[in-house]
């Protein structure tokens, strides 16, 4: 299966983030006195890491069962987001569909967003091979933990810095290719990139950056999403004229095209 | 908490979950035309959505206690943080990228903070 072949390499990252931190989750389910089958069952099933680990609190804690479903909302609340922007990708991908909108983590977007699918290959089982690849990742992991924690003797100190690495290549990559595009655009008018060009071009992350660091100075780690997300889309709403990449390719190109 | 309450608070969970990820596709099913906006929103919410992502993984650095009070002002995770982006924008190979600034921070906290 050539899709699997070309998406493995791209869930390398994935790979050792999640089996890192699926071994850290099931070590803490069974030192909290879980059996070991529950974190592989909601390894599986639920398959958000946040919440996961976030529910060994709660299924220690009273039954309060409109309070699991309000947490799982509020802290799954970004994955909006991410539904918004893969459904122009994920159209007309058929049956394997359900599976891809259930497994859309932060990874998993990450990879399936940022894609180059390789010509010849079918986008739908592309993003499967990728989706099911990392939840493998996870459950993998998850298992381990929950079975051989307790013999882990090297010293991992740090190691889950890999997914902040690996976010912050990400929202590089988007930068770098944001800057590409707006050279294009600018060599075909003619003139050169102004830094009212770039804030424009990279609104979007600039956006994202300075809105959730504002809430999280204001509301503090905890309670910093909801509120980002907030506001975040409230300035993306109100700067579309200045921000949004088909009009400023449509000011710039076309303005060239009117002099040439 | 009975094994019947772990279950609901599970399924609860899950539903609670499962919400936020089908909503959007929910809302806007195949050969339903997408709102103008909607596709806009798009168009830059993957971008915004990093730079959250980003903010969210520094939350719990911290950047206040001094040396002396057992802190580090956040100085391994902005280096690791420089050396990440630099690695990137050399050589734009995001495992390159990765694997040194982990690396590099695990060196940093384990060994010299």
């Amino acid at each position: 299966m050539k899709e699997l072949k070309a998406a493995f390499p791209e869930t390398i990252p994935v790979l050792a983030g999640y089996v890192f931190l699926g071994i850290t989750y099931g070590i803490l389910m069974v030192t909290n006195g879980f059996p070991v089958y529950l974190p592989v069952l909601t390894a599986l099933v639920l398959y958000t890491g946040s919440l996961e680990f976030l529910m060994v609190e709660i299924l220690q804690s009273a039954f309060h069962p409109a309070a699991a479903l309000a947490t799982a909302f509020m802290v799954g609340a970004r994955h909006i987001f991410y539904g918004l922007s893969m459904l122009s990708k994920y159209r007309g991908t058929g049956r394997v569909k359900p599976y891809l909108i259930f497994a859309l983590t932060d990874e998993t977007f990450a990879v399936n967003y940022s894609a180059q699918i390789p010509e010849g290959c079918s986008r739908a089982k592309y993003y499967f091979a990728v989706s099911a690849l990392d939840q493998c990742y996870w459950v993998t992991g998850t298992a381990l933990g929950a079975l051989f924690g307790s013999w882990i003797t090297f010293n991992t100190q740090g190691l889950d810095f890999i997914m902040t690495t690996m976010f912050v290549s990400i929202f590089m990559n988007q930068w770098v290719n944001d800057s590409d595009r707006l050279k294009e655009w600018v060599d075909a008018s003619g003139r050169k990139i102004t830094w009212k060009d770039r804030l424009r071009v990279h609104g979007g992350e600039l956006t994202g950056i300075a809105g959730s660091a504002i809430c999280l100075l204001l509301f503090g780690p905890d309670n910093f999403m909801i509120p980002s997300m907030v506001l975040v889309l409230a300035a993306l709403t109100l700067f579309r004229k200045q921000m949004d990449p088909v009009l400023i390719e449509k000011a710039l190109v076309g303005a060239g095209r009117g002099r040439a | 908490m009975t094994k019947e309450q772990t279950v609901i608070t599970i399924l609860l969970a899950v539903a609670g979950t499962a919400t936020t990820r089908f909503l959007p596709f929910l809302l806007f099913p195949e050969g339903r035309e997408v709102p103008d906006y909607v596709r806009y929103l798009g168009r830059v919410l993957g971008a915004a959505v990093f730079g959250i992502l980003v903010i969210y993984c520094f939350r719990n650095t911290d950047f206040a206690t001094s040396f002396a009070r057992g802190g580090t002002h956040g100085i391994p995770e902005l280096i690791a943080l420089a050396v990440t982006i630099a690695v990137f924008c050399r050589k734009r190979k995001m495992v390159l990228s990765m694997a040194a600034g982990t690396i590099l921070y695990m060196i940093l906290v384990q060994v010299v903070f």
